[in-house]
């Protein structure tokens, strides 16, 4: 299927969605991926990306849980998603 | 139950879930507001009255996303709720966003897990239910163990039945602790029992010391999807009218242009809107102090109310306007949800000197004043960057500037005109503005990387929906900032005023002698003594002796250079400013103007910031690191420029 694939959240566009599918590679610091557990961006939840800094399009806000995070795309790369467009 | 202490209850839950206002509903508004020990965080503290008359004592603890130590407010938190203290919470109430159960209800579960008696307030309810949120609240309370209690804190709904059940716990928590029997970690014996299986996921979670940390976060949101599965019937609706708000206050572009518009409208309000209340408590001191002269008797004390007193407390008083004005614009933005998002579209900005994006607020309200700016830093919540924000705040060039600069430019500067459009003049006060905000860029650059140095903290902020601000919780922000400014700020800025006009007044001269009162006074002798300090840069004894009243605020420069040069007299008719102008391109050099300019773009000639960097930080160290840092970039800057501008036969 070419309709999804995983790709690092900080990657995706403004409008693009998926299901997270994991969390954290080796260069990210347990404090980061701990902090963005509890802000709720967890395995198996959906995300969105609403809108992105007008600057730079970074950093990125992003529904989860049904609430509006905003983050750098750097710390976004921790979180892995299947997209689907 | 003679022995009964007053029972100690605590506030918690997310940033932005109606915490506050479930304070301020609790206690009336009526709180004491200080600071907590060594840091730079606030500490709310109030007292409530129970249903059945119990008094008791509330703290509001600050907003936090977890009990891991991240920032300040979440170390202060954890501190207060894990560490044994002299006041440990006997009850938490814990406040939930119906709207966003989803993802509090797993600080929630984590609090629950230290084992404290505990109550739920469910905040922004009738929100929630006009999103067509509908919750079994039976089936909610007896899986997460705790009574759950619905609320609008903005509208003081459930605060009856809210009333009620502390009263229930607390009777239950004294009689416990008379019977001695209990210690307090045992479970509240409210209606609610927890449920076994609850009990043991919790010990569960505890006691596996093997289990990772983000397990353990793993297992509370599963727990917090497996209690939302059974109760809730309906989840609120997407907020469409917020989502739609952002569309346009997001846009890349009409979001930016609203951005400007509304900094651009702050800026205005703090820089001239605040300058005519300002001049009337100014004008209104100056007259009460002028009617006070004229019942007393001649003598130092009537010198000591007039001149020191009096101008010291209109002096606090005239920064009222600005901080009330500023905060005004601070609270709505940040209570209507529009600041953090105002931080979210300037982080890139910001960070290209390393500062954070809420850095942006405090650093353009200090071109009108760095004393709210320096307040308002407040809602930066890493400590590094706000110590960052705090100590380049005075660099940028303040309103209390202008009326110096206006005096040495057009005494020294042609008004020449060039390229048909531009006035030299006006040029020169541009280039000084942007000499400030370039030396403040700079000098955080250099402090973010020497000074404190690290990784950037990451931005990870929640975007809370947008609501209409209760202006009686702004108004009660307003009066707890103007408190916090007055005693403590202010106490400090009243004691160096009246040390600064015993300095200029003391001694008096000796009978017969010539030349202005102030050369004979310690001031005087101070600044003859600074001389060979101040040479270097082109200054005078009687330059050095003007800077010395000039620290109480920058402006009494003027007043005290018309005193040195003893231009008063004669400059009734034509203006004090213009004379005593005309009497200084006498009598300086250009060289000695362009230093003297320099030196004001970059020291720290203002005691009241200093006393508030005191009062944000809560130490004398940060005031006394401003004021040698800016000294030092101020003299070293003055040095090259008066011997450059001599260099070119401008001496």
């Amino acid at each position: 299927m070419n309709s999804s694939e995983v790709k690092p959240l900080g990657q995706l566009r403004r409008g693009g969605k998926g299901i997270i599918s994991r969390l954290g590679t080796p260069e990210y610091s347990s404090e980061i991926i701990e902090r963005l557990m509890q802000m709720g961006l967890l395995e198996g939840a959906q995300v969105e990306i609403m809108h992105e800094a007008p600057f730079g399009k970074d950093p990125i806000a992003v529904k989860v849980r049904g609430s509006l995070i905003a983050l750098r795309r750097h710390e976004a790369n921790a979180v892995e998603v299947m997209a689907h467009e | 139950m003679s022995s009964s202490r007053c029972l100690c209850l605590a506030l918690v839950g997310n940033p932005n879930c109606g915490k506050t206002s479930l304070f301020n509903a609790l206690t009336g508004g009526k709180a004491r507001v200080g600071n907590y020990p060594g840091v730079t965080v606030e500490k709310k503290e109030g007292v409530l009255v129970s249903a059945s008359g119990l008094s008791l004592q509330l703290l509001d603890l600050p907003g936090a996303y977890s009990l891991d130590p991240r920032t300040p407010d979440e170390e202060i938190t954890r501190s207060v709720l894990l560490e044994a203290q002299e006041k440990t919470p006997d009850l938490l109430i814990a406040v939930a966003d119906a709207n966003h159960l989803e993802r509090t209800l797993g600080f929630i579960l984590e609090l629950k897990s230290l084992g404290k008696p505990m109550v739920l307030a469910l905040n922004m309810m009738d929100l929630a239910q006009k999103r067509g949120f509908q919750i079994r609240l039976d089936l909610l309370s007896q899986e997460l163990g705790m009574p759950v209690i619905p609320t609008v804190a903005t509208k003081k709904e459930g605060l009856i039945e809210l009333l009620k059940q502390l009263d229930e716990n607390c009777l239950s928590l004294l009689s416990s602790q008379s019977s001695l029997s209990s210690s307090l970690s045992s479970p509240p014996s409210s209606s609610a029992a927890p449920s076994s299986q609850l009990r043991s996921n919790q010990d569960g979670d505890l006691s596996s010391l093997n289990a990772s940390h983000t397990d353990q976060i793993r297992a509370r949101f599963t727990e917090v999807d497996r209690i939302l599965k059974q109760a809730l019937l309906r989840a609120p609706s997407p907020a469409l009218w917020s989502d739609r708000m952002d569309r346009v206050l997001l846009h890349p572009v009409y979001g930016s242009l609203i951005l400007i518009l509304i900094f651009g409208l702050l800026f205005q309000a703090v820089f001239s809107w605040a300058e005519m209340p300002k001049e009337w408590i100014e004008e209104g001191f100056h007259t009460l102090a002028l009617t006070l002269g004229q019942w007393l008797p001649d003598g130092p004390l009537r010198s000591l109310i007039v001149d020191g007193v009096m101008t010291g407390v209109g002096s606090v008083l005239a920064f009222l306007p600005q901080i009330l004005l500023l905060f005004s614009f601070i609270l709505f933005l940040e209570d209507s949800g529009y600041l953090p998002r105002a931080a979210f579209m300037m982080d890139r900005v910001m960070g290209k000197v390393g500062l954070h994006g809420r850095a942006f607020i405090p650093l353009l309200s200090s071109f009108a004043c760095a004393i709210p700016g320096i307040m308002a830093t407040r809602t930066i919540e890493n400590r590094r960057d706000r110590l960052t924000t705090i100590l380049v705040a005075p660099l940028m060039t303040c309103s209390a500037r202008l009326p110096i600069y206006t005096l040495l430019i057009s005494a020294f500067i042609p008004n020449t005109q060039i390229l048909g459009v531009f006035r030299l003049q006006g040029l020169v006060l541009l280039s000084l503005y942007v000499f400030g905000v370039f030396a403040a860029l700079a000098v955080a650059f250099i402090l973010k990387r020497v000074v404190f140095p690290g990784p950037r903290p990451a931005l990870l902020l929640e975007l809370p929906t947008y609501k209409w601000p209760s202006f009686k919780g702004i108004g009660i922000g307003l009066w707890e900032r103007c408190q916090l400014f007055v005693k403590n700020a202010g106490t400090v800025i009243l004691s160096i005023t009246v040390i600064l006009w015993f300095l200029s007044s003391y001694p008096k001269p000796p009978q017969g002698a010539e030349g202005p009162a102030i050369a004979y006074s310690f001031a005087g002798q101070i600044g003859h003594a600074l001389e060979p300090l101040v040479a270097p840069i082109g200054f005078d004894w009687r330059i050095a002796v003007a800077l010395i009243p000039g620290f109480a605020a920058r402006e009494v420069m003027i007043g005290s250079l018309a005193t040195v040069y003893a231009v008063e007299d004669q400059a009734q008719s034509l203006g004090v400013s213009q004379f005593l102008g005309e009497r200084l391109s006498q009598q300086w050099s250009l060289a000695t103007a362009l230093s003297l300019i320099v030196w004001y773009v970059l020291a720290c000639q203002c005691l009241s910031t200093l006393a508030v960097t005191r009062r944000e930080t809560n130490s004398w160290k940060w005031p006394m690191v401003m004021l040698s840092y800016m000294t030092a970039l101020a003299y070293a800057s003055s040095y090259v420029t008066y011997h450059v501008a001599v260099g070119l036969g401008l001496g």
